[in-house]
């Protein structure tokens, strides 16, 4: 459910270390209580937000949800597979359906990050 | 019941419909009075007789519900009879076939239309000054927050906040922002009312005005309305009243009296245009004196025994719509005050009240009532007690339509767990209200012993539930013509 | 009488179960001092009554069979077919409201989809909303998103764009940091007045988030908008175009054609008499690339759980009751209404029937002109135009309108000081299919009366 090799933020986001640059996606969890994905809206490579900050948004059928930024960096590359086929996020979200590929400014940022254990306890507090 | 083809399905190649007029004139060939460049080639509409027309659009109509077939008690929407002689006065020639740039000469009665009407709207508000030019809610608003903009910036200040409660539809806020303004969102307090503490701790320099929905979108009115309003005032800002529920309020109280600035007016809920399948409808903006001068413009004046149309002053936030609003609907929603008179609109909103409230303590056995008070026009329930069976309250909605009544409006307001907001208004009679009391019962027992009929509902509409995923991921919103394009 | 049918034996048992004693006990959460205003209302009307005032209202205005009419300007008086009304009358259409539960509204969700259909047809623009409340709105709407799309401040708007049009854009953007920048478009001699775009081009620059022209434009004129178009697209500006006339749409070339990002306009001739200049209905058009900025309502085609073809709202997530403070417009009700009697009109006149109306109003307008011509009058229009043209007005516009109705009976036409003080020596004479050859010998008659 939360791959113990990832990164986790409280609003549901994961960041994978993938050496010169880290994966964004968001949890199982979060899609599972958005439901059917129907569109995302991701920012332009090049772009650079600051930890926190918003980059795009994640639709469902009924609603919108914003998506924040884990690490403060610059932004390689988004994942267009998701323009035509948003239910990826659904169906593999730690992999197929990652949303950013991001240059950290920051390194040490990493440390605020969730670890699976952390995160996974602060899905059953929600869930309870 | 069956599909129905698209109109283009219909169409065959040479296939005439109406035909125009007969010629008036020696045609002039439009080659010789527009180069060919500028003329198209090609003109995909459909080519159908008039009877496959007409029958198109007739079995079309079957598949819709409307106030006339059934109860359609829509919070929020007011979904009132609308009555029949509003359609013949709408359709008088004289006020249909008439040209919004004829000279004011010529349209007399158009505009002592539109004054009167505003005069009689000033008297239900009991504010000084009305403009009937928004084409709808929406714009109501919008005018009334730049007209408080432009009253503020007159006075020197610059304000840039709005404080909208979380319970408000969500025009307010969308409003808010095409304003150009920050919006602060205000908790509801236990009671369903405005939260006094909080507003105080948000009512900074920076607020220009409050948008709250009077009563509020939990069927509520605010009692704490008089301190509201005193609180803002003393921070310098201005009370905008979101008039969508004025039904509860006609001849029972005057928000003007209340001390609020502005506030819009859905003629089409509260005064009986119909609601056309989502518009139009007609808005108007009820104001202070203080705020006159910036309401939009041009306006009806009358000068002696004849009216005109005077240009917008300096300071008017501007036009806001082509010419003077739908006039269509203003016709439609004068004939209706005309109608009921002073009493008929009291009784309008006595038994909107009085319906709304019969509703809620015949459900509160079967449903959960958030806020166990007494409630205006419309009354919120949730189906939080159906959701640990397994039952959604789009559930419930659904099953409505299976018993042939339209579903109350669902999930809103959002700040109630899966609310139900019913709004059966006055022109549902009491074996109306009994039947949809029945039907609610018989779900509520459904979802006890069988939710999955709840889950499978409608199964008595033309259609069963519909795939919205795929209709959002991949949008298909126009037929393509065949070879694509 | 308030069309409410409970009797005080209803109120009297419902007031039982509500376990209150009268209806006042229902309004206690109204401040005492308030509650129960006298209203000064004049009494109430029985339905007999009622129509006999609004005819008596109505006998007050003159109607194009009171007064032959040149007017256009936005409103043109065509030819609706008489079935239009009759459907318009149909209580699951008007007594109906906006489809929220797809299941119980096929129809109207139907409806919708086939009008976007036909906007698209004939705009040659790949996706259409479901309408916005009139034309000026929607190029307020347009301005908007560009706006938001291209985060630049400026936009670009010729002075041919009709002016209540550019007054509601100018306060729809009154309080956002935007820089609406009217370019003339038109040039004048004398007695003559022809397109200019020299002065748009110019003023299109790296911060013009869109650019806005009208076609046939206010004056009915009709120029190859492409210099315009060319200077948008090198300065990556987007280009809304405002719709004059929409039977023009039948026999002009498709505007996404041309290179119209957002097309615009007023469809009420469609659907209607003019009825005061509302309700209306405002057309908005966009190619697909814009279509999750589109405002306001749009219906979709998708199938129900047994694989039915059905419809529903589609892409909601843009609209305020869900993305609120952050919608792409605070737009709620549409002119669902006016929009489907603009869709039965249009499948009812169908391809050859649109096309006729078309050209019966082109030739309508070129006669007049002739007519006028024959009567001493200078046509001032120097460039193509479809039913609608500038007239020369001799010692002013306002004047010569005064008397011509006065003296002559004919609503001959529009001031043109409206567009810029110096038109006002212009008048704008509009004709359809439905302008007879008595109103076109009439309103030459009037002008040589009036010399």
């Amino acid at each position: 459910m939360y791959p113990d090799d990832l990164g986790y933020t409280r609003e549901h986001e994961w960041v994978r270390d993938e050496g010169d640059h880290l994966l964004v996606g968001i949890t199982a969890y979060a899609q599972e209580e958005l439901g059917d994905v129907v569109y995302v809206e991701l920012p332009t490579p090049g772009e650079s937000f600051a930890a926190g900050d918003e980059f795009g948004t994640v639709e469902s059928v009924k609603a919108v949800s914003p998506l924040y930024v884990p690490m403060s960096g610059e932004i390689l590359d988004v994942n267009e597979e998701l323009e035509a086929q948003p239910e990826l996020i659904n169906e593999d979200p730690y992999a197929a359906g990652w949303m950013i590929r991001l240059a950290a400014s920051d390194p040490s940022e990493r440390d605020t990050l969730l670890d699976a254990q952390a995160y996974e306890q602060l899905v059953n507090e929600l869930r309870a | 019941m069956t599909d129905e083809p698209l109109i283009y399905d219909l169409s065959s190649p040479g296939r005439r419909g109406v035909r125009a007029p007969l010629p008036q004139f020696e045609p002039v060939d439009p080659t010789e009075a527009l180069p060919t460049s500028e003329l198209r080639t090609d003109l995909p509409l459909p080519e159908a007789s008039e009877i496959d027309v007409m029958r198109h659009f007739l079995r079309l109509s079957h598949k819709n519900h409307s106030v006339d077939t059934a109860m359609y008690p829509l919070g929020s929407c007011t979904m009132k009879y609308n009555p029949k002689v509003n359609e013949v006065t709408a359709r008088t020639p004289g006020l249909a076939d008439i040209h919004p740039c004829q000279p004011p000469a010529t349209a007399q009665g158009a505009l002592e239309l539109i004054y009167e009407l505003e005069a009689l709207l000033a008297s239900i508000t009991g504010f000084p000054a009305v403009s009937t030019q928004p084409a709808a809610g929406s714009q109501g608003e919008l005018c009334g927050l730049l007209s408080i903009l432009a009253w503020h910036q007159s006075r020197g200040e610059a304000r840039t906040q709005v404080l909208v409660p979380d319970s408000a539809h969500g025009t307010n806020p969308a409003t808010g922002t095409m304003s150009g303004l920050e919006v602060i969102s205000l908790p509801t307090a236990d009671d369903g009312g405005i939260d006094l503490q909080n507003l105080k701790e948000r009512l900074g320099p920076g607020a220009a005005a409050i948008m709250l929905t009077l009563p509020s979108t939990l069927g509520l009115f605010e009692r704490r309305i008089l301190e509201v309003v005193e609180l803002v005032h003393a921070a310098g800002a201005q009370v905008y009243c979101d008039g969508a529920n004025m039904n509860a309020m006609l001849g029972r109280v005057r928000p003007a009296d209340l001390g609020i600035d502005v506030m819009h007016l859905n003629l089409h809920k509260t005064f009986s245009t119909p609601h056309g399948g989502g518009g139009p409808g007609a808005g108007a903006l009820a104001v202070q004196a203080h705020l006159e001068p910036f309401l939009p413009g041009p306006r009806v004046v009358r000068n002696g025994e004849v009216f005109e149309l005077a240009d917008p002053p300096p300071t008017s936030i501007g036009r806001v719509h082509s010419h003077l609003g739908n006039f269509g609907n203003l016709v439609r929603a004068y004939t209706y005050i005309r109608s009921l008179g002073a009493e008929g609109l009291r009784e309008a909103a006595d038994d909107a009240v009085l319906n709304a409230n019969y509703l809620r303590a015949s459900l509160s056995d079967d449903y959960d009532l958030p806020y166990d008070r007494i409630c205006m026009h419309e009354v919120v329930l949730a189906g939080t007690r159906q959701r640990r069976l397994g039952v959604r309250t789009l559930d419930i909605a659904k099953r409505l339509i299976d018993y042939g009544i339209h579903p109350p409006t669902i999930y809103f307001p959002i700040i109630v767990d899966e609310a139900l907001m019913i709004e059966p208004t006055e022109t549902e009679s009491r074996e109306s209200l009994d039947n949809f009391i029945d039907v609610m019962r018989r779900i509520a027992r459904e979802a006890e012993s069988d939710p999955d009929k709840l889950h499978d509902a409608p199964v008595n509409a033309p259609v069963r539930r519909l795939d919205e995923v795929t209709a959002n991921r991949r949008p298909n919103v126009r037929r393509v013509p065949e070879g694509g394009d | 009488m308030s069309y409410a049918p409970n009797t005080d034996a209803d109120r009297a048992a419902m007031l039982r179960t509500v376990g209150v004693e009268s209806i006042d006990d229902l309004f206690v959460d109204i401040p005492v001092q308030h509650r129960d205003p006298t209203l000064d209302l004049p009494p109430a009307l029985p339905e007999t009554d009622v129509i006999r005032h609004l005819a008596e209202l109505g006998a007050r205005n003159a109607t194009s069979s009171d007064l032959p009419s040149f007017l256009g300007a936005g409103f043109y008086r065509h030819f609706v077919p008489a079935l239009v009304d009759q459907q318009l009358l149909r209580s699951e259409w008007y007594t109906a409201y906006t489809p929220y539960q797809p299941e119980m509204a096929q129809g109207t969700l139907q409806a919708m989809y086939e009008f976007q259909s036909l906007v698209c047809d004939l705009t040659g623009m790949d996706v259409s909303n479901a309408s916005l409340y009139d034309g000026a709105s929607a190029l307020a709407e347009a301005v908007l998103l560009c706006r938001g799309l291209t985060r630049r401040p400026r936009v670009v708007i010729a002075d041919t764009v009709h002016p209540a049009y550019r007054d509601v854009a100018a306060t729809y953007v009154s309080a956002l940091d935007v820089d609406l920048h009217v370019v003339s478009a038109a040039c004048r001699d004398a007695t003559s007045v022809r397109p200019d775009l020299q002065p748009l081009v110019n003023a299109i620059d790296d911060q013009t988030s869109c650019v806005v022209i009208q076609r046939p434009d206010f004056l009915g004129m009709v120029v190859d908008p492409d210099p315009v178009i060319q200077a948008a697209r090198e300065h990556g500006a987007r280009v809304v175009v405002v719709v004059g006339d929409p039977v023009s749409l039948g026999l002009l070339v498709p505007l996404g054609d041309l290179g119209a990002d957002i097309v615009v306009g007023e469809l009420r001739s469609l659907a209607g008499p003019p009825a005061y200049g509302g309700p209306g209905a405002g057309m908005f058009a966009v190619r697909s690339e814009l279509i999750r900025r589109v405002p306001g309502r749009i219906a979709g085609r998708t199938m129900d759980l047994d694989g039915k073809n059905a419809f529903v709202l589609t892409l909601q997530t843009r609209e305020q009751h869900i993305r609120r403070e952050r919608a792409t417009s605070n737009i709620t009700t549409n002119q669902a209404l006016v929009t489907l009697g603009a869709t039965i009109s249009l499948c009812a006149l169908g391809r050859r029937g649109l096309r006729e109306i078309a050209e019966q109003s082109l030739t309508a307008a070129h006669r007049a002109a002739e007519a006028l011509a024959g009567a001493g009058a200078v046509i001032a229009s120097d460039a193509p135009y479809v039913n609608e043209f500038a007239v020369h007005a001799p010692g002013g516009a306002a004047a010569r309108l005064e008397r011509l109705r006065k003296e002559g009976n004919v609503l001959a036409g529009i001031d043109l000081g409206c567009v810029s003080p110096t038109f006002d020596d212009l008048i704008l004479v509009a004709a359809t299919e439905l302008t007879t050859a008595d109103d076109v010998e009439a309103l030459a008659s009037a002008w040589a009366q009036t010399q």
